[in-house]
């Protein structure tokens, strides 16, 4: 720990090492600071917000911010827990995302975040945009109506396919996940292994014929929340 | 076009059925019935809005037109799509599994129609105060009873739960198979029950028996009417409510296609759609619409079929045709007695796949040549369910065609009404029995509304406004001219 620090995150100090995140350094203490977009392995993102946190009073994510000594980072607070369940509740009204029949269900990292966060319902109107599908791929099948434009399949595919397969097009409420060919995914490079179809949180990217392939019961978050693992490792 | 001076009564809504329904019986000058309909004003939409997803999502997705029998939608999709994958020959375990799930669907099902929906009826009669005909007044007065058809329905929930994943909406059946099977452990949380519900369902078939026989008089000709009558048979003849050929009988027990497989049930069957309802009318195509409409559903199984494999039910089987001397019956309200041979039925057959080594096999999917278009069948506790799939290259749904158990029995449902009326209504005051007695006929069917109406695009809507007397105020039309 020659070139370690301390920084307190809700009241507890805890150790860091220069070059971490805030996000890694909480993790390595076994503090669970939510996340949606952010993946090991992949580069920063700081696309979902879901992560925020207050250091020294202002809203960072937590993901991107390195630790600096000293630092005093607000996570898992009253006022905190309610901004990230707004930010949770319109993601889900963003899209269309129908739990109900998703093949994702009980492996999906944003219907995740709303268990923990206890949302029955969002507190915002749904906006039921009209988004596409794309099944042109003989094993790949992508939902964009599930996407929530976290970047993980773009940042996936440049980073560790190499490929660039995915990219952002449009502005504002029309940006949306596009691919790099004239309009569909078969005329990408993308294969079925490629680190961009695993790296999707929800069910957007998914492998075809896979299905309900995992029974309810031994699915992901079947019977600990997301982040449980995180917070294992502390008490342990 | 409605005539002034007539008188317009509605039933609105009809209670304890499944889903929402409207009847209305248009009187004529004289006082008679000049026509009664039940009218089905729900409208979902599933055939529209699963085009364009993956057939491997269908199983999941349709079972939530309901969440009555969700189990019936599952499977008969699954069936459906085990062909698209080439995996139609299940291997022992998975067809299994699936048979203790549908099973468990049966019993639940007709647990909670006889106990819950239809025991007022037949315990306090169908004139007696509403306030007390209904769960709560069964509770009340026959504390045993309620209390069996809750205990009943949790034990075939706990077998959707246990081959399905979940006790509502599972994803048990998926194409080629089942993704688990029974473990010992929940094999026998339910062998520990089995004695008990076999109990239960011998006093529920004695209850619906004694019932019919002793008001057989009266009965015979409630909303009753002859009619042919369609299920799914096993290759010998045999009741099978997972899987078979279609046999058609008429009303004398006369076969009108025996044994056909269902991949070509559009060469047998057909459906009209009538302006003043969501629901179509399917009919039998070598008899055309008029005389080609037909029953589903218990009744219309137990004439169907030559022998029950269980033997108690077998027993029951032969009891009940004797009232017929062996003959179709056609009486509406022998459906109540005909669904506790069948709930007797589901129950032995639990207690023989229970002690089925096969169920905790591990061999759970087939696979083999792809197809790109199938049809499912199967017995929903109400009836014949057809699901008829067309998938692209892309594994996406490009055509789904539902006939569910419940629009089968559409015209028959609109029949019973009639003859209700015809029997009842005329020229008489309208109390609270005589509406009931509507209801009661509709009931005997146990009609599952909400997922018999699930097209959307096809059905013309036509809105008659009527003042008090009668006189057409206002129309409106949809969907056709």
């Amino acid at each position: 720990m020659a070139d370690g620090m301390t920084i307190t995150i809700d009241d507890r100090t805890i150790s860091a090492q220069p070059g971490q995140t805030v996000l890694e350094a909480a993790q390595a203490a076994g503090i669970y600071i939510p996340r949606l977009c952010h993946r090991e392995g992949l580069t920063p993102g700081g696309a979902c917000r879901v992560c925020v946190v207050l250091v020294n009073g202002r809203p960072q994510s937590a993901c991107t911010l390195p630790v600096t000594p000293g630092m005093v980072v607000e996570n898992d607070s009253p006022r905190m827990h309610e901004h990230r369940k707004r930010i949770i509740e319109m993601l889900f009204v963003e899209g269309n995302h129908f739990c109900m029949f998703c093949e994702k269900s009980g492996n999906c990292e944003l219907q995740a975040l709303a268990y923990r966060f206890g949302i029955a319902a969002p507190r915002y109107p749904y906006q039921f945009p009209r988004r596409s599908v794309d099944a042109s791929h003989p094993d790949i099948f992508i939902d964009h109506n599930r996407c929530v434009l976290c970047a993980r399949c773009i940042r996936a595919s440049r980073d560790l396919d190499g490929k660039n397969v995915f990219q952002f097009v449009g502005r504002g409420v029309h940006k949306r996940v596009g691919v790099n060919a004239r309009a569909r995914l078969v005329d990408t490079d993308a294969d079925v292994s490629d680190a961009a179809v695993e790296a999707c949180p929800v069910g957007a990217i998914l492998k075809k014929r896979v299905g309900y392939a995992v029974p309810v019961g031994m699915r992901l978050y079947d019977h600990a929340p997301i982040g449980a693992d995180i917070e294992a490792e502390a008490k342990a | 076009m409605v005539a002034s001076n007539t008188r317009r009564v509605v039933i609105e809504p009809v209670t304890r059925v499944e889903g929402h329904g409207k009847v209305t019986i248009q009187l004529d000058e004289a006082g008679k019935v000049a026509q009664a309909r039940l009218h089905i004003v729900e409208f979902r939409g599933f055939e529209r809005f699963i085009q364009g997803r993956p057939y491997w999502e269908v199983p999941v997705l349709v079972q939530r037109l309901c969440g009555i029998c969700p189990v019936s939608h599952h499977l008969a999709a699954a069936k459906a799509m085990d062909r698209i994958v080439g995996g139609e020959k299940l291997t022992p375990t998975a067809e299994k599994v699936r048979r203790l799930m549908h099973y468990g669907q049966f019993f639940q099902s007709h647990a909670l129609h006889f106990f819950h929906l239809c025991s007022p009826d037949l315990l306090f009669g169908f004139d007696a105060d509403p306030a007390i005909r209904n769960v709560i007044g069964v509770a009340a007065k026959h504390r045993e009873l309620a209390v069996q058809g809750v205990m009943m329905r949790k034990f075939g929930q706990e077998i959707i739960r246990i081959t399905a994943g979940k006790k509502i909406h599972g994803t048990g059946a998926v194409p080629g198979g089942v993704n688990k099977n029974v473990s010992i452990a929940e094999r026998d949380e339910l062998l520990r029950e089995v004695d008990q519900m076999l109990a239960w369902s011998r006093g529920a078939l004695k209850i619906a028996k004694d019932y019919t026989v002793e008001h057989l008089e009266e009965l015979r000709d409630f909303g009753s009417f002859t009619s042919n009558h369609l299920s799914l048979v096993r290759d010998d003849g045999a009741l099978d409510i997972y899987h078979g050929g279609l046999r058609a009988i008429t009303a004398d027990g006369e076969k009108i296609f025996d044994h056909v497989d269902y991949q070509e049930y559009l060469n047998y069957i057909m459906e009209e759609v009538r302006p003043w309802s969501y629901m179509k009318f399917p009919f039998i195509r070598s008899l055309g619409p008029a005389a080609g409409s037909y029953r589903v559903g218990p009744l219309a199984r137990i004439n169907t079929c030559d022998f029950i494999d269980t033997p108690e039910a077998e027993a029951a089987r032969r009891e009940f045709m004797a009232v017929t001397a062996g003959k179709p019956n056609n009486i509406s309200m022998a459906y109540h007695w005909t669904r506790m041979i069948e709930l007797l039925h589901a129950m032995e057959k639990i207690r023989d796949l229970l002690h089925d080594a096969d169920l905790q096999g591990t061999d759970l999917l087939a696979k083999g040549r792809r197809r790109y278009e199938a049809v499912g069948l199967i017995e929903a506790p109400r009836g014949t369910l057809f699901h008829h799939y067309r998938v692209n290259d892309d594994d996406q749904v490009v055509m789904a065609n539902l006939i569910v158990s419940t629009t089968n029995n559409n015209e028959p449902m609109n029949r019973a009404v009639r003859r209700v009326a015809d029997d009842y209504l005329s020229g008489q005051k309208i109390t609270e029995g005589l509406l009931n007695r509507v209801e009661v006929a509709i009931r005997a069917y146990d009609p599952c509304l909400s997922c018999a109406t699930h097209a959307m695009g096809q059905m013309p809507l036509k809105i008659d406004l009527l003042d008090s007397a009668g006189n057409l105020l206002d129309t409106r039309s949809k969907g056709t001219a």
